[in-house]
């Protein structure tokens, strides 16, 4: 069984939002309407996003890291916001695992968005109806496309390559494979939701030195009888 | 959450129809001697109104009201759509009952337990909407389902001694003491209910929302300049003396005032106790704290 997902990487992501102004581009463009903008040049901009990034700091001066964290609908496996509609507007696709809703079925009772944990349900204020990530369902699978192309628009945006996209249920896919050796997690675990989408943790990039390597060990000055001293001064050997 | 109006005001009119319906019921059954038909008739036709208002009022939630017909398809999975049948299916049987006693038709103990067995289905569904939600931890407990069901029965039997004291005036002693009774024994549940919630430790945490292990995680921006869906929706954005305020309308309102006021005004009680109820349900929204808002605790 296919499963599609984002994996995304914080190691990476600049929050630079080039995969929010994408992912607007795309979706507002659609068969499916418009998404809603309301005072967008204005002091108060508002609007339906799929997804937006966040900016987080850890830590305490002087020892911060700046996190920016891309959110959109984690296509769960096990999606609370499924069972909930009345309608059956939002349904959950066994062909390739994701979490769909259909705008002419949604009555916009928002009981979806309640149930999900996330908040990654947008209410559409001008369609009046609930609104979410499609994972670009409308290009993932256009032949019409070059093959490299058949990808969300985040993911085609992201200019240093934090988002992979994938089947997580293939281990031999780029998204497997990532979230197995370089540490993905999932969002919320204790809520049981069991999140399509995984996030790479952030990485210190570095190497180890050991003392006998600062200080050569077969420096023969040291090593005939003599016990190691570091605080002997360097020979012309090392300096050289 | 933000306190949806037109679920404040479905939630508190059904469940007031409803209450009302099981106090007519059981004069009925208990006291057959005491109440005319055209007093049940009468107050048949209360609970038509009180639960039609709540279902208009339901409408008003919707974004596609055109389409509400839809809601009742995912009944196998969905306490909504449950609901959304159980609500006409209710109003139904209580016009049924209704005509039966005003035509006297007969039959009417048979299509009362029909009755109660719906109302009772009907608190079932309209909790339940909540307490299925397992990520609120505030609503997802039995106390809601007790609440819910207990608060309706009570404010229905207030108004039952209020009706009773125009029309059945014999019954209107007794009804008053039920609707004491229960209102007690509602102040001791929602009590209860009050006090787990405020001693509840969250699920999730800012460290599991975003997966990063370090006590100190400062937000520093939400991704949207002018709010977002998620703000408005899951916040109720009111200050914390409004919010007490609202504990003080809901505790004078639905439990200290009626208890004074129902042995001797049943129908200011009524009054009294409904405004009280809204300010409950207003409070059962703003009290649940949704994971999604440690998502969004900066300002930019």
């Amino acid at each position: 069984m296919t499963q599609l997902a984002l994996v995304i990487d914080l190691n990476v992501c600049v929050g630079c939002h080039a995969c929010v102004t994408n992912c607007k581009q795309w979706n507002t463009s659609g068969a499916a309407g418009a998404l809603t903008d309301f005072n967008p040049y204005e002091a108060e901009p508002n609007g339906t996003f799929f997804n937006r990034v966040q900016t987080f700091e850890v830590g305490t001066f002087p020892n911060t890291e700046t996190v920016h964290f891309p959110k959109s609908c984690l296509h769960c496996e096990d999606p609370p916001c499924v069972p909930v509609c009345p309608t059956g507007a939002s349904y959950k696709r066994k062909s390739d695992g994701i979490v769909l809703v259909d705008y002419d079925k949604c009555i916009g009772c928002k009981y979806c968005s309640w149930a999900c944990p996330y908040g990654v349900r947008e209410f559409d204020e001008q369609r009046r109806v609930m609104t979410k990530c499609t994972l670009c369902v409308d290009r993932i699978y256009d032949e019409k496309l070059p093959e490299a192309e058949r990808k969300p628009s985040c993911v085609l945006a992201c200019p240093p390559g934090a988002r992979l996209f994938g089947d997580v249920h293939d281990p031999e896919s780029v998204v497997s494979i990532a979230i197995r050796e370089r540490a993905g997690y999932a969002l919320m675990p204790e809520h049981a939701t069991q999140p399509a989408n995984h996030y790479l943790p952030r990485r210190k990039t570095g190497f180890t030195i050991r003392d006998d390597e600062l200080y050569r060990a077969d420096n023969p000055h040291k090593i005939d009888g003599a016990p190691f001293d570091r605080d002997l001064p360097p020979t012309n050997e090392e300096l050289n | 959450m933000r306190p949806a109006f037109s679920v404040l005001f479905l939630t508190t009119l059904i469940g007031a129809g409803q209450g009302l319906f099981l106090a007519l019921f059981m004069c009925e059954l208990l006291a057959p001697a005491s109440v005319s038909s055209n007093f049940l008739a009468g107050g048949s036709a209360i609970i038509l109104v009180l639960c039609s208002l709540g279902l208009i009022a339901s409408f008003f939630h919707l974004g596609h009201p055109e389409r509400a017909w839809r809601s009742a398809m995912m009944w196998r999975t969905s306490w909504l759509s449950r609901e959304v049948i159980a609500l006409p299916a209710f109003i139904a049987v209580d016009f049924a009952y209704g005509l039966a006693h005003w035509t006297g038709f007969g039959h009417t103990l048979l299509i009362g337990t029909v009755g109660v067995v719906m109302a009772v289905v009907l608190f079932i569904c309209t909790a339940m909407i909540y307490a299925a939600i397992k990520v609120l931890k505030e609503w997802s407990h039995p106390l809601t389902l007790v609440n819910f069901t207990l608060l309706g029965i009570t404010s229905g039997m207030t108004l039952a001694a209020a009706y009773a004291g125009f029309f059945a005036p014999d019954l209107t002693v007794p009804l008053s003491q039920a609707a004491f009774v229960l209102t007690v024994l509602a102040l001791l549940m929602r009590g209860a209910s009050l006090w787990r919630n405020a001693r509840l430790t969250p699920a999730s945490t800012l460290q599991s929302a975003i997966g990063i292990r370090h006590p100190r995680i400062v937000q520093k921006a939400q991704g949207a300049m002018g709010g977002s869906y998620n703000t408005r929706e899951y916040f109720h954005g009111k200050s914390i003396k409004f919010v007490r305020g609202v504990i003080v309308v809901m505790i004078l309102g639905v439990f200290v005032l009626p208890l004074v006021l129902v042995l001797t005004l049943p129908l200011l009680a009524f009054v009294l106790q409904y405004i009280g109820l809204l300010a409950e349900r207003w409070y059962f929204f703003a009290e649940a704290k949704h994971p999604q808002n440690l998502y969004y605790q900066g300002n930019s």
